[in-house]
């Protein structure tokens, strides 16, 4: 009864948010109920008995993901009023769509059972809960049969990285910077040039 | 489906519905590009609980790493989507998506 409750107060927040991200006026309301999204569906995570990806989703995507989308949204100075132009414009064709979608994946979603034979065909069945704990249970397929996906997957994070800083990166002219190897192999002779100055007359 | 008793069609059911608002907000918001990538958000967002939802009331622990996987490949698609947003902001002064087919390669 209380489980429900707290489901259909997580979901009604999702789904209010999520609407709210998609119609709000400024970008910066829609970051922020982005976070809201993010957080409600943490909560349906640990509803669920999935602490450790409800965590994941709040350090991740709140703390790092939409954190980023609320530097570039301030970051940028772009006339959001001009960009919602043809917002009506697409509305008809765009609701139709989601609404065939919406009916179509309800259909297949609302309806489904699981057979109790699908017991068999788990790969790694999840241990109780008063033996090991989620996050200890991820862990120990995590490093064992996925650490080549797992290996794969900070590799993406590392392409990711190089190529955010190799797009952004820009070398502008005009600056003064540091250039260690010049610095360093600069001679006196280069730099100091010595006068022999008449005495009373200066240089 | 039950009201009361919460069962896998429930998270099915909010995960298309979030599946939906991503979809209709990418028709919606056809200029502004960090909109666009915010649905693509949550769509992740609804094939994660899909996902999450499936290993709990399966009893299956690797829907949880596929999870993990997807929260993966998602922050990555938004680093280097701002980054791409950012370079084309600097280059062209404007993100409306309509100028970008100029780039014809």
């Amino acid at each position: 009864m209380l489980a429900a409750i707290a489901f259909y107060c997580f979901a009604a927040v999702t789904v209010a948010s999520a609407v709210m991200v998609i119609s709000a006026r400024n970008p910066v309301h829609s970051v922020l109920f982005l976070i809201l999204a993010f957080f409600n569906a943490a909560g349906l995570f640990v509803l669920i008995g999935a602490e450790f990806i409800a965590m994941i989703l709040v350090v991740v995507y709140v703390g790092a993901v939409a954190v980023l989308f609320l530097f570039v949204v301030m970051m940028l100075d772009i006339g959001f009023s001009q960009l919602r132009e043809g917002f009506m414009q697409y509305l008809p064709i765009g609701g139709l769509i989601g609404l065939i979608l919406f009916i179509e994946l309800i259909m297949v979603a609302g309806s489904w059972l699981l057979l109790p034979k699908m017991e068999n065909v788990r790969a790694f069945p999840s241990p109780p809960t008063e033996q090991l704990t989620n996050t200890h249970a991820i862990g120990e397929i995590l490093y064992t049969n996925y650490i080549y996906i797992f290996q794969g997957a900070g590799l993406v994070l590392l392409v990711a990285m190089i190529g955010a800083i190799v797009l952004t990166l820009r070398t502008r002219e005009g600056i003064k910077k540091q250039n260690i190897s010049e610095q360093v192999s600069r001679r006196p002779e280069d730099s100091v040039e010595l006068h022999d100055v008449q005495t009373g007359s200066g240089v | 489906m039950t009201m009361l008793e919460i069962g896998i069609g429930h998270y099915l059911s909010l995960a298309a519905v979030l599946f939906t608002l991503g979809i209709f907000g990418i028709f919606l918001n056809r200029k502004n590009v960090i909109i666009i990538l915010m649905s693509v958000e949550l769509i992740l967002l609804a094939v994660n609980i899909n996902l999450v939802a499936f290993s709990a009331f399966l009893g299956d622990m690797a829907g949880q790493i596929f999870a993990m996987l997807v929260l993966t490949v998602a922050a990555a698609e938004a680093a280097i989507g701002l980054a791409v947003i950012v370079v084309y902001f600097r280059n062209r002064g404007t993100i409306a998506v309509e100028d970008i087919n100029l780039m014809k390669g």
